[in-house]
């Protein structure tokens, strides 16, 4: 499997992430070295192995759902960018028209 | 030099009116200003500093005062303290306000630590030399024109330079032990699971894990039993014991070690080969059974470990979109063209190639050949380890495949760069525990590391090994 640029610009999208013309190539050439020497683990057998998402394996955990306060509205607003006095502020989503 | 060897002795100094914990405080204070080349912090609290130094100073005189009373502790800039940035060495998060504490760092401040500052590390622990800081490199206090490591880079800088009595870092392939070996302390991985993840800033959820760099056996020790335990704000989180030593310690001449030849092939320097032969043989001596051991996976590491953690990044990176905190561009363009901007101008190269990866491997058509794959390689490294802790207690290895090289020697070959990370990756794709010990220094005077690593929740042999050699073996240097 080898990544071309279009698939670098495909991958870049998916990430919301904007790859510069001229750096296009760069990454291109690291994701493949990294990629061709991921290729090692086709050496192994693994039909048949349960994949491991979490190395200590507890079960679901659960606790009682009791109510407690969260972060305050004021507090969660002060990183904000840019905000009002209660929402966060974004470029508009729905156009006029 | 500090007049104390670890933090008991600093308390029975404090106690008797020996030293002054304002004094102490001031010392370190002033030391990290007059090493301030080494970039090791990101952020000095003097003032907090100096006013918890007088406070507790009270308490110890006192006699109400909690475990870590005193000891002057600095927390990589990944872990929350309210109030106070939290960076993640990232320009995306260079004005980010912490709201709230994170657990660990919550419980030494409960016992009386007193936080010195935050430390420099790789952009959300993404590196192992510290060079992909927004903040900087941080430099080896060993040799300034050598990396410490990374991705707690910072913490061991200022550690080894002696800037404060130990620091905080986390590991999620190496990220503790690796930069303690380059800089010549000590640096403990707990096992994933004995320590709160809450607070500490995800890279790779499943690995990510919180611990103690110090100078001594004693304070790593006490920092594991403080920070350890079951946090309801981490559901991975486990009450287990034993973390600690203790009256155990008489049983260490009786663990059997494994030495697994894969972990001294082809790629490691000679001179900590000869190093590590040399303290096999002072514990031989000594009694100790040794064992050979196979660990047939180990070549797979590295690949089974990017894969995964890259994949896992690029999730949990998906937060960061300018909308709520961080840095936000000022491109105008619509919400989506904010989002990209955002990201592209805020994460630094090696974040944003982590996530152009993790994107890949768990795009449509390539997860099952890929991420998949790699969690089901990860189940085989389990399985390896559980059968090597069958035959032995511990597992003796090098920390890293070379002692700190030259700045810039590495960084413009990414997989060259991930490819040091040889020894550690596998204890965290196994959850399992291990730690850094100093063994001296080479011809080049740069420090050598040795690795032990211990099953799921024996951290307690780890501890008793290296007090065993720190006790015993005297030809170190």
């Amino acid at each position: 499997m080898s990544v071309t640029i279009k698939d670098v610009e495909h991958i870049a999208k998916l990430a919301r992430l904007d790859i510069k013309e001229n750096e296009l190539e760069n990454y291109t050439k690291h994701l493949n070295s990294i990629l061709d020497y991921m290729e090692k683990l086709n050496e192994l057998d693994t039909r048949g192995v349960e994949p491991l998402f979490n190395p200590i394996e507890n079960t679901n955990f659960f606790r009682e759902d009791i109510p407690v306060r969260s972060i305050p509205r004021e507090e969660a607003l002060k990183n904000a960018p840019a905000r009002t006095d209660e929402h966060f502020k974004v470029p508009k989503v729905i156009s006029q028209d | 030099m500090l007049p104390y060897k670890n933090h008991q002795e600093k308390l029975n100094l404090i106690k008797s009116g020996k030293l002054s914990l304002l004094e102490n405080v001031k010392y370190f204070l002033d030391r990290a200003e007059e090493k301030k080349d080494i970039n090791g912090f990101n952020f000095v609290f003097k003032e907090d500093a100096l006013k918890s130094a007088l406070d507790i100073q009270k308490k110890i005189i006192q006699g109400n005062a909690g475990r870590l009373a005193g000891m002057v502790i600095a927390i990589k800039d990944v872990l929350a303290l309210k109030d106070k940035q939290l960076t993640c060495s990232s320009g995306i998060l260079k004005n980010f306000i912490s709201l709230y504490t994170g657990t660990a760092v919550q419980k030494i401040i409960d016992e009386d630590a007193i936080i010195i500052g935050k430390t420099n590390c790789d952009q959300f622990a993404m590196g192992s030399s510290n060079e992909n800081s927004f903040f900087g490199n941080c430099l080896n206090p060993c040799d300034l024109t050598r990396v410490p490591g990374g991705s707690s880079g910072g913490s061991a800088a200022v550690v080894a330079a002696g800037l404060c009595d130990a620091a905080l870092g986390t590991d999620t392939g190496g990220s503790i032990r690796q930069p303690a070996a380059f800089c010549g302390i000590y640096g403990l991985k707990p096992t994933y699971g004995r320590v709160s993840r809450y607070g500490l800033t995800a890279y790779a959820s499943s690995f990510d894990c919180i611990g103690p760099m110090t100078g001594n056996v004693d304070d790593a020790e006490l920092i594991l039993s403080v920070i350890s335990g079951f946090d309801p704000k981490d559901s991975t989180s486990m009450n287990i014991e034993p973390a600690l030593s203790g009256k155990d310690y008489e049983q260490t001449s009786k663990y059997k070690i494994g030495v697994p030849k894969e972990y001294f092939a082809e790629g490691l320097d000679t001179e900590i080969k000869l190093r590590i032969e040399e303290y096999i043989s002072f514990l031989k001596n000594s009694g100790f059974e040794f064992v050979n051991i196979n660990l047939p996976y180990t070549q797979y590491s590295i690949a089974t470990y990017y894969i995964l953690t890259t994949a896992e990044a690029s999730s949990n990176l998906s937060r960061f979109d300018g909308a709520r905190y961080g840095f936000r561009s000022d491109y105008e363009g619509s919400l989506a063209d904010m989002y990209t901007h955002s990201r592209s101008e805020g994460f630094g190269e090696e974040v944003k190639r982590r996530i152009m990866l993790g994107t890949y491997v768990l795009s449509a058509g390539y997860y099952d050949a890929y991420y998949r794959k790699a969690q089901q390689v990860r189940r085989l490294f389990k399985n390896d380890f559980e059968n090597a802790f069958k035959q032995v207690d511990l597992l003796i290895t090098p920390t890293a495949p070379t002692s700190a090289y030259k700045l810039g020697e590495k960084s413009n070959d990414p997989l060259q760069m991930y490819l040091g990370d040889i020894y550690t990756t596998s204890a965290n794709l196994a959850g399992i525990p291990g730690i850094s010990i100093p063994a001296g220094v080479n011809k080049q005077n740069l420090p050598i590391g040795i690795q032990f690593m211990a099953n799921h929740f024996q951290e307690n042999k780890l501890i008793n090994i290296s007090r065993f050699i720190e006790n015993n073996f005297k030809n170190g240097k």
